[in-house]
């Protein structure tokens, strides 16, 4: 027999912490729009594209990084599969950086944190400064002359800034740890964190479509597929957006 | 290494980097290169159609949105 059969129906609802916290998380991000069925009809443009693809790149680079990883710098160095995932690795580094470019430029002339968006932007613009030392760290962990060169040269600039005795360019151990734990921890939960943001504000619109939208609330004669309904996403009215599955 | 050699024949990087230097501004040619394309890919993405958003789009103003 169990204490849930016998509870009464009219009992106060437990306010234990694992309650507040799912409460607070299913307020915070519905179902519904953690998994949306469908995206508003602008997000179909290539300019929208480079976030996932960001991601993709991130895949393959965790992906690759997992085996190099397993495997050791003795196999990636000599082996010719060895050199097929070091490279792998690379270029997918080189793809992340590119898109991520690509996302960052589109987002920031779409002056993407409207609609109370700021926090999509200011996770994004972390994330992409934090993935430069993580870069940065996998250049230095590479066990070979470029390695070499690279942290040599980097640590002066470490050094004129006071942080050279903390994190030091030319230990090896040091630089490994944070390129294969601490500084890919930090990206993934960035990038988590951004994409659930994301998924509550709504993907940013237009200029001219906000400007709609605005008009029409204003009194203005409503779109041709129904007036205005609650906002979706960052205060655009669903009808205006023309969502589809 | 057969093909290695055929490739180092065709790629000669046996030399100093070569740089583009402009004022402060000290970048390297493959650096160029890249920024070059990213600029590239940005404008495209902008003027280029996605697919079947044109359909999508009359389907929506036909009243056909689900």
């Amino acid at each position: 027999m169990s204490a849930a059969s016998t509870t009464p129906p009219s009992t106060p609802r437990s306010k234990s912490w694992t309650v507040k916290v799912r409460e607070k998380g299913v307020e915070a991000l519905p179902p519904e729009r953690l998994l949306p069925d469908g995206q508003p009809t602008y997000v179909a443009s290539w300019i929208y594209v480079f976030g996932v693809a960001s991601i993709a790149s991130l895949i393959v680079i965790i992906a690759s990084g997992t085996i190099l990883a397993l495997k050791g710098p003795a196999w990636w160095h000599e082996t010719s599969v060895g050199h097929f995932f070091n490279s792998i690795h690379m270029w997918s580094v080189e793809l992340f950086f590119f898109v991520m470019v690509v996302h960052l430029w589109g987002k920031y002339w779409m002056a993407s944190w409207r609609g109370g968006r700021g926090r999509v932007w200011v996770t994004g613009a972390i994330t992409f400064l934090v993935a430069v030392p993580a870069a940065l760290t996998g250049y230095v962990s590479q066990q070979n002359f470029d390695a070499q060169w690279i942290s040599t040269q980097a640590k002066d600039a470490m050094n004129s800034v006071g942080v050279g005795a903390f994190f030091n360019l030319t230990n090896f151990g040091q630089m490994y740890s944070y390129h294969i734990l601490l500084l890919p921890i930090a990206v993934v939960a960035l990038v988590s964190v951004h994409v659930l943001l994301v998924r509550r504000n709504g993907v940013v619109p237009p200029f001219e479509l906000e400007q709609r939208v605005a008009l029409t609330s204003a009194g203005a004669p409503p779109e041709p597929n129904g007036s205005p309904q609650a906002p979706t996403g960052g205060g655009v009215p669903r009808a205006a957006t023309g969502e589809q599955s | 290494m057969g093909f290695v050699d055929a490739m180092g024949a065709v790629f000669n990087l046996d030399h100093p980097a070569h740089t583009v230097d402009w004022n402060f501004i000290h970048l390297s040619v493959a650096n160029v290169v890249v920024i070059g394309l990213m600029l590239i890919v940005f404008v495209l993405a902008i003027l280029l159609p996605f697919p079947g958003a044109a359909a999508r789009d009359a389907a929506r103003r036909g009243g056909g949105a689900s």
